[in-house]
């Protein structure tokens, strides 16, 4: 018997424009309650509100990179509901005539790419924030209204957390590349909604769909996916079905609870914003925007492999976001190996970064001064070890590697006279183990090594004692 | 006619409480404007396409620059009680 989850997503991102959608506020997070507000995004008698170019534009730009058709006109619905975080009684956005429609994003799925269809991008205004007291009393800050979102609807096409947490990756990817949005799920620049279902794939039975909210990570929609998902199934199994309803997933309890019951679908008697003038989009200028779409993170990729000869993974990972990439290509121009360059990134500077979860923007050494080191390796003035220790001193002080060498005299020793004496000290403290390794135990020829690289503080060159050590050995 | 049930979800969703005899009077109101309206009906619009605004010139976009804010204090100016800069109502939880 098998199961089958059903998940489309509906993700709000605010737009990274310099003012709110319909006046001249400025959009910024933060800020002190209640101070970038007008009769417009109050929603005072009589102001009327004039579309944002720039917000428009994003929202197109959004939507070419997402591969959707654009609307060759817009118009503004109001979408009516009460709440106290929206002044009007009604939030303008779109209903019937969606700016983006019918795109899709690629997921790379184990039987290769798995298309995701994105249904629809709408424009609209976000609301106010609410913050709930001790005390019993709702505090509103209308800082935030009329901040422009665009609404991203997928197709149910998501099977498992996993495919919703790659989709959602990729689309905060395309989002960062081509600047509209930072999409900070901790500010709330980009929420999650999660709409699922189960249907048993012998008998065609479905559960019903359950939204879910109050999600604050990525992983927090991986887990209430997984959580759902076996909820819907136990309920199948024992010949029951879902609630219609929206649940909300509590994160210290792992699970989610119910938040209010769908029964008496919503009526937001949507109706045409006449305040708002309609807007023809003309086709030049959809051209233009298409033409100044940046390299897309699936087409830096391809171009990571071809032009660096990387392997897929290494390109995979350094297209993640534009910062790094960008980090990756500054440093190939100063040194000569690009997979060497693509090992140190991946390997030491990027492990570290995840450590302290930092970006690759509060690094505080230059990407050339990565290349340096590099050089400074290949060229066999330090070892590959005494690199990554200089790696983690320019991680801290943000030192060039050269004055790192320089202060604390890590360059190699590769002069024969000097590492004679200490390699001939070496083997006469340890009889034992020169006899041994002439007896065929090649394990004692590691440990001799490992005493001179100890004895020179790492800083002799490997290859070199190695080498001498055999000769040495055999001289005795 | 407007059947009871109706008027109790439009005062819902208006999030008003209405008496037995105001939902008598509601019903008897909303009956009448729907009357008057449904003349419409005799139009015959078949073939014709919806017509939302009658002028759809495209010069009514606003460069993305920014401007002035109004003080805090005027904002505030129709809040019912404020604190800390921000609008103070009765809790309210969704």
């Amino acid at each position: 018997m098998g199961y089958k989850t059903i998940v489309g997503l509906e993700i709000h991102v605010e737009l990274l424009t310099k003012t709110k959608i319909f006046c001249n506020c400025v959009n910024e997070f933060g800020g002190d309650a209640n101070t970038h507000c007008c009769p417009v995004c109050l929603g005072l008698p009589g102001a009327i509100p004039k579309l944002n170019k720039g917000a428009l534009e994003f929202g197109i730009k959004a939507g070419l990179a997402f591969n959707c058709q654009i609307s060759e006109w817009v118009k503004m619905d109001r979408k009516h509901y009460f709440y106290p975080d929206l002044s009007k009684g009604y939030q303008v956005s779109q209903d019937d005539n969606p700016l983006c429609r019918n795109g899709y994003v690629e997921i790379e799925v184990e039987e290769g790419l798995k298309r995701i269809g994105i249904q629809r991008i709408h424009m609209e205004e976000d609301t106010g924030k609410s913050i709930h007291t001790e005390g019993g009393d709702t505090l509103v800050d209308y800082n935030r209204a009329g901040v422009p979102l665009i609404e991203i609807v997928t197709a149910p096409d998501i099977n498992s957390s996993e495919e919703a947490r790659m989709f959602l990756e990729n689309l905060r990817n395309i989002l960062r590349y081509i600047e509209v949005s930072d999409c900070k799920m901790e500010e709330g620049s980009l929420r999650c909604d999660v709409n699922i279902n189960v249907v048993d794939t012998e008998t065609g039975k479905k559960t019903n769909i359950t939204e879910l909210k109050n999600l604050n990570s990525f992983k927090a929609v991986a887990s209430a996916i997984e959580y759902e998902e076996r909820r819907h199934i136990s309920l199948l199994e024992k010949g029951e079905n879902t609630a219609k309803e929206t649940r909300r997933w509590n994160e210290v309890e792992n699970k989610t609870v119910v938040m209010r019951d769908k029964g008496s679908a919503d009526n937001y008697r949507y109706a045409v914003d006449v305040d708002v003038l309609p807007v023809v989009i003309e086709k030049e200028w959809i051209d233009e925007i298409r033409d100044s779409l940046p390299e897309l993170p699936h087409q830096k990729k391809e171009r990571f492999i071809k032009e660096y000869a990387l392997p897929e993974y290494d390109a995979g990972v350094l297209t993640q976001s534009k910062e790094l990439a960008q980090f990756y290509e500054e440093t190939n121009k100063y040194a000569k190996d690009p997979k060497q360059v693509s090992n140190w990134v991946m390997g030491d500077v990027l492990r570290r970064l995840n450590d302290e979860e930092m970006e690759i923007e509060d690094l505080k050494f230059q990407p050339k001064d990565l290349a340096d080191l590099l050089e400074f390796i290949n060229a066999g003035k330090i070892s590959n070890n005494i690199g990554k220790k200089v790696l983690r001193e320019m991680f801290e002080t943000g030192e060039k590697p050269e004055a790192i060498i320089k202060k604390k005299g890590l360059i190699q020793i590769s002069d024969e006279g000097e590492l004679e004496g200490i390699i001939e000290k070496v083997l006469d403290e340890n009889q034992q183990s020169v006899i041994d390794y002439k007896n065929g135990k090649d394990r004692a020829l590691g440990f001799i090594i490992g005493q001179v690289m100890k004895a020179t503080k790492g800083k002799a060159n490997p290859q070199l004692v190695n080498k001498m050590v055999r000769e040495r050995i055999e001289k005795r | 006619m407007i059947s009871k049930e109706e008027i109790l979800q439009l005062a819902g969703m208006c999030k008003l409480k209405l008496s037995d005899e105001e939902i008598e009077i509601f019903g008897a109101m909303f009956s009448n404007v729907l009357e008057q309206v449904k003349g419409l009906d005799m139009v015959n619009t078949e073939g014709i396409k919806p017509l939302y605004f009658l002028n759809s010139a495209n010069k009514s976009l606003r460069e993305d620059v920014a401007g002035d804010s109004l003080d805090r204090e005027e904002v505030l100016k129709n809040a019912p009680e404020e604190e800390y800069g921000y609008f103070k109502l009765k809790k309210v939880m969704d």
